[in-house]
């Protein structure tokens, strides 16, 4: 009697869980679903290998009912740009924050740090480009530039890196750092060559979280980059991304299809890399 | 110390008033002395806390890793006092096992064994290289078992051979002394009684210190035998005669199970 109850009790519970699963994942598959069909129809070659068309093409080639021309090379290589400059400082800078916090973890001066990269991480997008506005484009390239967009960036990914640095590290056991100091390896070997290759995975999963983390953004960039309507490879000059060229087309009545296709590859693209990191996580 | 703690002649080591502690004026060992014969399995017995892990890893000078850790007092391998050898020096010559098995868990098997080597950047000829992994995975007995799986990592292994490669990469460096500190507590029987066979062979090359809680384990194996109450070193003889003759009241207790 007393067994049956249970069981039912059991599936009632299980039934909830299911029904609230759905409702929560849901609308995310119902927008994945959305920018498919909207999007895909834009996706096609010159979608990676053409400019942002101007308004005056997209319109001409909605009228005659056709899709629009061109596409967000500048975007993609504006995004490519400044995430491989951030990634540049940020990987490596963040590594090494996070192995100093995870070394002298009871130090007074690694908690500021580990509060300051708290307070980072939390702290609105928009505000960490105000940042990088006043350094940058203020007193270094005097004016909006890739560089800044980057150092915007850059400010996003190091609280990541350095966390997940640290709570990787931490994980893995004293007695694995005992055994090589055991054998007499001095100490900077032992977290080259021991600790940073045992703890791999976690550390590769935390940067590419931070990869795309920041691919997506937009706020910091329209402060920094600003948005170029060309390809450009130069540092010091202004810069598209993809994020920035879909707010564009948001502004742009003609280019409404082609914030799909972007929305699209961007999600796809995040998507792929948090996919990847999954599976390394759970190596 | 007021009792005379048997005489051993030429000693390999020499632990001369030793003291261990972890916060200020709380010994963890206090003014420990012994000396341990070579080519013996010594044993170090007592109830948990009282010290032992503390004296045997001063052995290897792992405390000065911890710098809140203090320790006084002095020790000798082969008559050289310890302190004066550089940190690969002196863990080239006393090597260590621990508890649970720690294999690199990002290295083969092949590279685990030559870990000491290699992570130290001393430099060998390839076949020197797999001669040494080879004898030392003979060593343990292990040798059979992985010789097909050499450039694998060890995660496959069970516990008990995780354990047997640890001591492999202890004895890849040909060390005077192996320091092992509860090496079998985590693994089931079999696996116990294979370390212990393993142990009675390594003695004939090594000399060997072991930390154990299972005092039939001390009984079966050692040669000599400590035993430690509260960071004092109580007594230490002969196995045999500190189990069938214990001279310290406390001693006696413990070995009968009325505490620890
Ligand atoms: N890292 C540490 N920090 C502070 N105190 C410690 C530390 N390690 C050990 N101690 C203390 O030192 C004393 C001796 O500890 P030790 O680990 O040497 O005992 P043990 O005989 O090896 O015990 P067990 O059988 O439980 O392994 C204990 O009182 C313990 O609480
Ligand atoms: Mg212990």
């Amino acid at each position: 009697m007393k067994g049956k109850f249970r069981s039912a009790k059991n599936r009632l519970f299980k039934g909830m869980v299911i029904v609230f699963s759905l409702v929560a994942i849901t609308p995310i598959m119902l927008i994945v679903f959305d920018l498919f069909q909207k999007g895909i129809k834009q996706i096609n070659f010159s979608f990676f290998t053409k400019i942002a068309p101007d308004t005056w093409d997209a319109m001409t080639a909605l009228n005659h009912g056709k899709i629009i021309p061109g596409g967000i090379l500048n975007g993609i290589t504006g995004t490519f740009l400044m995430v491989s400059v951030a990634s540049l400082i940020a990987i490596p800078l963040g590594l090494l924050i996070g192995i100093y916090l995870y070394e002298n973890a009871e130090k007074r001066y690694a908690g500021v740090v580990r509060d300051i990269s708290d307070i980072l991480q939390g702290a609105p997008s928009i505000v960490l480009g105000l940042i990088a506005y006043f350094w940058i484009v203020k007193n270094i390239t005097h004016g909006f530039s890739a560089l800044a967009g980057s150092a915007s960036l850059t400010i996003m990914m190091l609280p990541l890196i350095i966390r997940s640095t640290e709570e990787t590290l931490k994980m893995i056991p004293i007695s694995i750092k005992e055994a090589g100091l055991a054998l007499g390896v001095p100490y900077h070997k032992i977290i080259l060559r021991v600790l940073i290759p045992t703890g791999f995975s976690g550390l590769t999963t935390g940067i590419l979280l931070a990869l795309s983390r920041v691919l997506g953004e937009t706020a910091p960039l329209m402060l920094t980059a600003l948005g170029n309507p060309f390809v450009n490879f130069n540092i010091d000059k202004p810069t598209s991304a993809v994020p920035l060229l879909i707010w564009q087309f948001y502004n742009d009545p003609n280019m409404v299809n082609l914030i799909w296709s972007s929305s699209l590859f961007l999600v796809i693209l995040v998507l792929t890399l948090n996919l990847i990191a999954k599976q390394i996580a759970a190596k | 110390m007021d009792k005379p703690i048997i005489e051993i002649k030429n000693p390999i080591l020499r632990i001369q008033n030793l003291s261990v502690s972890y916060e200020k004026d709380k010994y963890a060992i206090a003014d420990v002395s012994v000396d341990i014969k070579k080519n013996l399995i010594t044993a170090i017995m007592g109830p948990s806390g009282c010290g032992k892990s503390s004296l045997i890893r001063a052995m290897n000078r792992m405390h000065e890793l911890y710098p809140q850790i203090e320790t006084k007092g002095k020790i000798f391998l082969n008559e050289k006092d310890i302190s004066k050898l550089s940190n690969i020096e002196l863990r080239r010559k006393i090597g260590m096992v621990f508890q649970s098995p720690n294999p690199f868990p990002s290295m083969s098997i092949y590279d685990n064994v030559i870990a000491g080597y290699k992570l130290n950047g001393i430099r060998q000829k390839k076949a020197k290289r797999d001669d040494i992994v080879e004898k030392s995975l003979k060593d343990v007995a292990l040798w059979t078992e992985v010789k097909d799986a050499l450039y694998k990592k060890g995660n496959f292994l069970s516990g008990g051979q995780q354990q047997r490669l640890c001591i492999a990469r202890a004895l890849a460096f040909q060390p005077d002394v192996i320091l092992l500190d509860e090496p079998a507590s985590a693994l089931d029987p079999v696996s116990t009684s294979k370390i212990e066979n393993l142990l009675v062979k390594l003695k004939k090359e090594y000399t060997i210190v072991l930390v154990t809680h299972n005092m039939a384990q001390a009984a079966r194996i050692s040669d000599y035998s400590m035993f430690m109450y509260l960071g004092e070193l109580v007594e230490y003889g002969k196995t045999k005669d500190l189990f069938t003759n214990p001279t310290d009241k406390r001693t006696e207790e413990y070995l009968t199970g009325k505490f620890g």
